[in-house]
């Protein structure tokens, strides 16, 4: 059993601080998922694939000595084509749930072959500008890398928010969500909102990868690694949210960098589990 | 019986193999393929007959499996022995966790997949942060292999085939038991299941603790054959997918579909590892699996069987009982022979409450004997709560329900059941994958407590006969028009032999032609010894049928008493039509 060790005032606030920005990765990650299940019933495992293809096309172009961020042009407008076109198969086969979570897991397998063969399997970093960029605030090392994670989680966290709170899109998507037939009687494009949340979530998603390659070294299976994490996340914030993801993974990870601190880095991953179930026990309907 | 045979010959002959001589690669690939019939099989028993997807099979097959290497490695325990503790471990480990979660009734699909993925994890981290791995991992190279087979690797090759053949025994049996029937009707619709008589709790339970004692075992096993074991490559994502995997591309909804599965995927891997063309094996794995889900949702058994059908046209079916006269089945005389008239129901202050809204507030209502008693009210004013709360599909926030002199109190629905009440629903609620005779059948099994599936069916087909739904009994319950379906939840509420049925709306929906054989039936059913209670709008049904109404309004008893009477009241006008202005 590892000792317990109290930490200074000083690592521990830079404990909290690393847990925020990974948090900010959980919520970025969980965001396009967390829409998927809530509003398409669908719970789409290939994102954490798509999100892994998305840093190594970002690795791949940075290598050619594309800005990192610069690469979003192109990834995004691809990633929402990919995300639509595999919406488009699950919805004409009529997938149920369950069926999609199996579906998306074998497309994952096929996506992580298809990265191995390519990439394979050695850890990759991706080199750039940002990348030992960091700054002191009081006795804090705030990375560059990291803190851009971070603005973007929060700025596509907020503006997926606005729009299924304020615009007729997003009011059409939760009527949809909540009664289909009945939205559609009222006038709702389904099909073609559904489409658009797809490839928007799958958009979200490969920002998501995007950031992980600033952020964390690769490998391909690796991708499985996030998946009960954001999982957890995406359960805690509450399906079909904007936000929840976004303050839950932040959650998730604060509390996972202190037990790291306090206990060993092995320890890490109870948190989030044990939080995951205590939540599924004691509050199911705020998960479903 | 053919089919126990069958397993237990094959694996006589199989037994054999070791003695053919060939090279010991072939043992490990064929133990392989036994290692995750195993594991999948097992799996299936929970999963595939009951629906409640589990993706913490890795916990329990790790479990067995950290098991067996503590005690090989730290208390040089003989490994034999060690496969029972291993089975043992796991499945205490799989009934703590189903003791706390099959309690929570909106734990079903998704979020138990996710809850038991969640457990993997927690295991597999308590597992490596303690001495029982370390960290490390464990190596039981030090331990000496028993002589089971006439080499190393055709020990491990007939243990997996032991293990594998008790496995498929086991969820042979299960499939052809009273048992598997409440398991399968779980999956269905698991309310209707618990309010037929189907003890939903401990059938759950017992289906998990099986599952992860077979998983444990072959956890057990599997040690030794790694000989090095660590937590990274135990307690994963990897072998609960994998497990998933093989069930549905086999049919879970068939004893030897995973197996099947198992064989095909393991096979599958093997020639590709062969091949060294590993990573073409899990991009083809993939493809697989989503071929077979867009194209064989139920798997590939099913698919097979249909096809064999197709070939073999079905046994001609006996000439359908002619439906325009059905026989009502000779009445069984009613429990105690208690004189008609006496209170069978009684009912005092009983109140519901839905977090703030009040649902029923106290209620109280007798039900005699042999009567039919209708219950009448406006919409919202608690009449199918009353059902839902009899019937124990909810626990009443307050209040007594005596039914022949026994507290119900807040019993399960299934022992409310088996006490003598059984109810239909509104909108019918059939057990979607099983044919009408079988539907009828699970309540005989159940709530009428027949054991033999064979007698119940019999006993279910009198039922069918009494309405008029003797030709439909190797239909689905899909291809059933919603009279007939509505019929449907009157057979399977009878033939559990109730002494009181509570009906709700069964009229609602129906022509006014369907209304009045329905209006026949109901009233054999209380001319046979039933006591009826129902809820109904259809007005001139409820003159017709009824001795006697009560009047709900706002969770309250407004009225009660000769239905042409209490209709005539100027309170119970105002409630059900609203306040003249005029």
């Amino acid at each position: 059993m590892s000792a317990f060790t109290l930490p200074s005032a000083s690592l521990l606030a830079q404990s909290v601080l690393s847990g925020i920005f990974v948090g900010a990765l959980y919520g970025l990650l969980g965001l396009g998922l967390s829409l998927s299940w809530g509003l398409l019933r669908l719970i789409n495992l290939a994102h954490f694939a798509f999100a892994f293809l998305a840093a190594y096309l970002c690795f791949q172009l940075a290598s050619l000595g594309v800005d990192p961020l610069l690469t979003l042009v192109g990834i995004v407008p691809a990633f929402f084509a990919l995300g639509a076109g595999l919406h488009w198969l699950m919805a004409r086969f009529a997938i149920t749930p369950f069926n999609s979570l199996l579906l998306t897991f074998g497309l994952m397998g096929i996506v992580e072959a298809a990265i191995q063969s390519i990439w394979t399997a050695d850890f990759r970093k991706l080199e750039s500008v940002y990348a030992s960029q960091k700054f002191k605030v009081g006795a804090l090392f705030v990375p560059v890398p990291e803190l851009i994670t971070l603005v973007l989680a929060v700025a596509f966290a907020a503006g997926v928010w606005a729009v299924l709170r304020f615009s007729d899109l997003g009011k059409a998507l939760r009527a949809a969500a909540e009664d289909g037939p009945i939205a559609a009687a009222f006038g709702v494009h389904r099909q073609r909102n559904a489409l658009l949340l797809a490839g928007t979530c799958s958009a979200l998603v490969s920002i998501a990868g995007v950031c992980l390659a600033l952020t964390f070294t690769l490998a391909p299976s690796q991708m499985y690694a996030w998946i009960g994490v954001v999982f957890a996340a995406v359960m805690l914030g509450g399906l079909g949210s904007a936000i929840g993801p976004l303050v839950a993974g932040t959650l998730i990870g604060v509390s996972e960098a202190v037990t790291m601190a306090v206990t060993a880095p092995s320890w890490a991953p109870i948190v989030s589990f044990t939080l995951l179930i205590v939540v599924l026990v004691l509050r199911p309907g705020k998960a479903a | 019986m053919r089919t126990p045979l069958a397993i237990v010959g094959v694996a006589v002959a199989m037994a054999f193999v070791p003695r053919l001589g060939l090279p010991a690669f072939y043992d490990s690939l064929l133990y392989l393929m036994l290692h995750w019939i195993v594991l999948a099989t097992s799996w299936n028993i929970l999963s595939g007959y009951t629906g409640y997807f589990s993706f913490g099979h890795g916990a329990f097959f790790g479990a067995g499996l950290y098991t067996t290497s503590t005690l090989l490695a730290r208390f040089e325990w003989p490994f034999l022995w060690t496969l029972p503790v291993a089975a043992a471990v796991a499945a205490v480990l799989g009934t703590a966790l189903g003791a706390v979660v099959f309690r929570v009734r909106s734990v079903r699909g998704e979020l138990f997949a996710l809850l038991t993925l969640a457990i993997t994890f927690v295991v597999g981290t308590i597992v490596g942060n303690t001495p029982i791995d370390g960290g490390q991992g464990v190596s039981l190279t030090a331990v000496p292999v028993p002589q089971v087979g006439p080499t190393q690797s055709s020990t491990f090759y007939l243990l997996a085939l032991a293990a594998a053949t008790l496995t498929l025994l086991v969820a042979w049996a299960i499939t052809v038991s009273r048992f598997g029937a409440g398991l399968f009707a779980i999956h269905d619709d698991e309310d209707a299941a618990e309010v037929i008589g189907v003890p939903t709790y401990r059938y759950k339970l017992t289906a998990l603790a099986i599952s992860c004692a077979l998983a444990g075992a072959a956890g057990g096993i599997h040690a030794l054959f790694l000989s090095y074991v660590t937590v990274g490559e135990v307690f994963t994502i990897t072998v609960p997918l994998t497990v998933v995997l093989m069930s549905v591309l086999g049919g879970t909804r068939h004893w030897a579909g995973p197996a099947i599965g198992a064989v095909a995927i393991t096979g599958l891997l093997y020639s590709f590892t062969a091949a060294d063309n590993a990573i073409a094996g899990k991009a083809a794995t993939g493809a697989i699996l989503i071929a077979a889900i867009l194209f064989m949702p139920d798997g590939i058994l099913p698919r097979l069987q249909r096809a064999w059908r197709r070939v073999v046209p079905a046994r001609a079916r006996p000439a359908a009982v002619d439906a325009s006269a059905p026989a009502a089945p000779a009445p069984r005389p009613a429990a105690p022979p208690a004189a008609a008239g006496d209170v069978v129901l009684r009912v005092t202050g009983l109140h519901k409450r839905f977090k703030g809204v009040r649902a029923l507030a106290g209620v109280a209502v007798e039900v005699r004997r042999g009567e039919i008693l209708g219950l009448i009210g406006p919409n919202g004013s608690g009449k199918s709560t009353f059902i839902n709360v009899v019937s124990g599909h909810f626990a009443p926030t307050a209040g007594e329900i005596v039914f022949e002199g026994v507290a119900l109190g807040s019993r399960a629905a299934h022992r409310i059941a088996a006490a003598g009440i059984a109810r239909t629903y509104q909108i019918p609620r059939p057990f979607a994958h099983r044919s009408v005779l079988d539907n009828v059948a699970l309540a005989a099994m159940f709530g009428g407590g027949i054991r033999s599936p064979r007698e119940a069916r019999d006993e279910a087909m009198r039922w069918l006969e009494f309405t008029g739904l003797a030709d439909k009994a190797d239909a689905r319950p899909d291809d059933l028009n919603l009279h007939q379906r509505k019929f449907l939840e009157l057979a399977r509420a009878l033939a559990s032999r109730p002494r009181l049925v509570l009906l709700d709306e069964v009229l609602c929906g129906l022509t006014p032609a369907e209304i009045d054989g329905a209006v026949a039936l109901i009233r054999r059913i209380r001319d046979q010894g039933a006591t009826i209670v129902f809820v109904e709008h259809v007005m001139r049904a409820v003159l017709a049928l009824s001795d006697r109404v009560v009047v709900f309004h706002h969770g309250e008893l407004l009225a009660e008493g000769r239905a042409a009477e209490v209709m005539q009241r100027a309170d119970v006008m105002t409630a059900y039509l609203g306040q003249a202005h005029a």
